[in-house]
């Protein structure tokens, strides 16, 4: 693996160590290590069954939840180890923060979707609840829309509105860290550059962490691209770099489209 | 052979036969029993209990008995319904214990509601020593629909998609909080089905509690759970094949049975209540 040093002064938020997965007797990662920089936007890339997915999984442990899966390494959240045996990964989930692929939103109003991460964490105070909502609505560009049918459900928003709202709802448990899986894939092109937009905004306090198919995705919006292939991360580093001059002749084929 | 137009046109009207025979079929026993019982129902016929060696009066302690064994058995089949579908649904890993629950449970609803009477008999009446009662009866009513809460309370968890399940934890929310607010919201007007259906069963069935408790002719209301009772299916049982003058009875029954059916239309109207309330709650 060749991974580029970075500038001097950039703080890193995640560090993977030697981490191999397995599902089942499978090996879907192998031996990964990397440091993913605070307050950035890292992509990850490479064609379809590569890991990228089962590696942004890792940072929030929701392979916890597949049997088989079997996890060795370590991963540092800040200072945590977060795959020791005394973590508490209800914890954890609320520092790592996860958007999915298809916008999920749940059954309720808008106004509720939101509340229901922070009142399950124990706020009970309405003007707080109220606050949040409008707050994190506004961080995800979703307020001029919808501030008037906040009591309207959450599943009458188009497909893009929805996302938002999700991404809305993981800002809401007021995570470090937000990964997003794919986050665009079954948008349309305006939904997606707004998400994108959100993304480059949200990078000032948050660090981000998407998974991607779209090649052009990645050189938007991301600061550093992972290029990953049959669960080996084959090469990480800027993103312009990865782009303009990738050192693996593989990352070269996949990024210019001859494969993948 | 048939063209697809004319296959198609054949198929449609086997359909529509097929329907028509089953809304045919409910509608006359709905008329039959209505047209031929409303005659018998009086204030006097609800609340005042047989007379005359049960060839008059009313029907009330049967009425009683068997709203006694609803409360009874539901109070007991589902909460432990509910708890073993989410345990099962939400909790237990596939593999082969899983594989054995489930077979049990299936053969649990298959088995004949003799069996579970007799199970009962053995069990609560004789060997935990309850005795012929209501007790005894409301046990073996909530094996015997234990089945069918349990299948129907999982299917309906198994309609919430996984990705909100995900989502909810992926906010921190424990498993179990997201089984609270998330899982068991949606899931339940497809659990208040299942629970209706077993209103109905229990309201019905007549072997199991002919061993456990039901009692042919009673003086007086039960005061006890551990006290007999009359109920209604047996009643109507005794009533038309060993009364004491079966041809004069008739209106009795035919009432008998009208009350019986209102009583399970009665729950199933307020389980549609609940239905909607909480379709309204949980908006798709």
């Amino acid at each position: 693996m060749v991974t580029d040093t970075f500038a001097e002064g950039i703080e890193t938020e995640i560090t993977v160590m030697e981490l191999n997965l397995w599902y089942g007797a499978k090996q879907a990662l192998k031996d990964i290590s990397v440091d993913i920089p605070k307050n950035s936007i890292t992509a990850f890339i490479g064609p379809s069954g590569c890991g990228k997915s089962t590696f942004l999984r890792c940072f929030n442990r929701m392979n916890d939840l597949i049997k088989s899966c079997r996890v060795e390494g370590d991963v540092l959240v800040g200072e945590d180890n977060i795959y020791e045996s005394n973590v508490d990964v209800v914890e954890l989930r609320k520092r790592v923060g996860m958007v999915f692929q298809k916008p999920n939103p749940f059954p309720m109003s808008i106004y509720e979707n939101i509340a229901y991460g922070p009142r399950i964490h124990g706020e009970k105070n309405k003007e707080k609840l109220n606050s949040i909502v409008e707050e994190t609505l506004k961080a995800a560009a979703l307020w001029d829309e919808v501030s008037d049918q906040l009591d309207s459900p959450a599943l009458d928003l188009s497909g893009g509105q929805q996302q938002r709202l999700c991404i809305a709802r993981t800002l809401a448990v007021k995570p470090e860290i937000i990964l997003l899986d794919e986050p665009c894939s079954a948008l349309d092109p305006i939904s997606t550059s707004k998400i994108e937009d959100l993304l480059m905004e949200l990078k000032k306090d948050y660090t981000i962490v998407i998974v991607t198919h779209n090649m052009q995705q990645a050189a938007r919006v991301s600061d550093y691209t992972a290029y990953f292939l049959l669960g080996e991360l084959t090469e990480f580093g800027e993103t312009r770099q990865i782009f303009e001059m990738p050192r693996e002749k593989s990352t070269e084929d996949y990024i210019t489209g001859r494969f993948g | 052979m048939f063209s697809p137009k004319t296959s198609e046109r054949i198929a449609f009207a086997f359909l529509t036969l097929a329907i028509a025979i089953v809304v045919a079929f409910v509608f006359t026993i709905i008329f039959y029993i209505t047209s031929n019982g409303i005659g018998a129902i009086s204030t006097d016929f609800l609340t005042q209990g047989p007379k005359n060696r049960m060839t008059e009066g009313g029907i009330f302690p049967a009425i009683v008995g068997t709203v006694f064994l609803i409360i009874g058995s539901m109070a007991v089949a589902l909460p432990l319904g509910i708890l073993a579908a989410i345990y099962l649904n939400e909790y237990a890993e596939e593999g082969r214990i899983v594989w054995i629950i489930q077979m049990a449970i299936n053969n649990l609803a298959g088995t004949p509601s003799v069996v579970f009477g007799l199970f009962g008999l053995a069990m609560f009446v004789k060997y935990m020593g309850f005795g012929a009662s209501i007790l005894a009866a409301s046990l073996t009513l909530a094996l015997v629909v234990l089945p069918v809460i349990i299948r129907a309370s999982e299917e309906a968890m198994a309609t919430v998609p996984p990705g909100l399940r995900e989502a909810s934890l992926a906010l921190g929310v424990t498993r179990w909080q997201t089984v609270r607010k998330i899982v068991l919201p949606i899931a339940l007007p497809g659990m208040v089905t299942g629970a209706i259906l077993s209103v109905g069963r229990v309201a019905g069935e007549t072997a199991p509690i002919l061993l456990t408790g039901a009692a042919y002719f009673l003086p007086r209301l039960p005061t006890a759970i551990s006290d007999q009772f009359m109920a209604l299916p047996y009643h109507l049982f005794v009533l038309a094949t060993s009364g004491t003058n079966i041809a004069a009875t008739r209106p009795i029954q035919y009432g008998t049975a009208l009350v019986l059916l209102l009583i399970v239309l009665g729950v199933n109207f307020v389980a549609v209540m609940i239905r909607r309330h909480y379709k309204k709650k949980m908006r798709w």
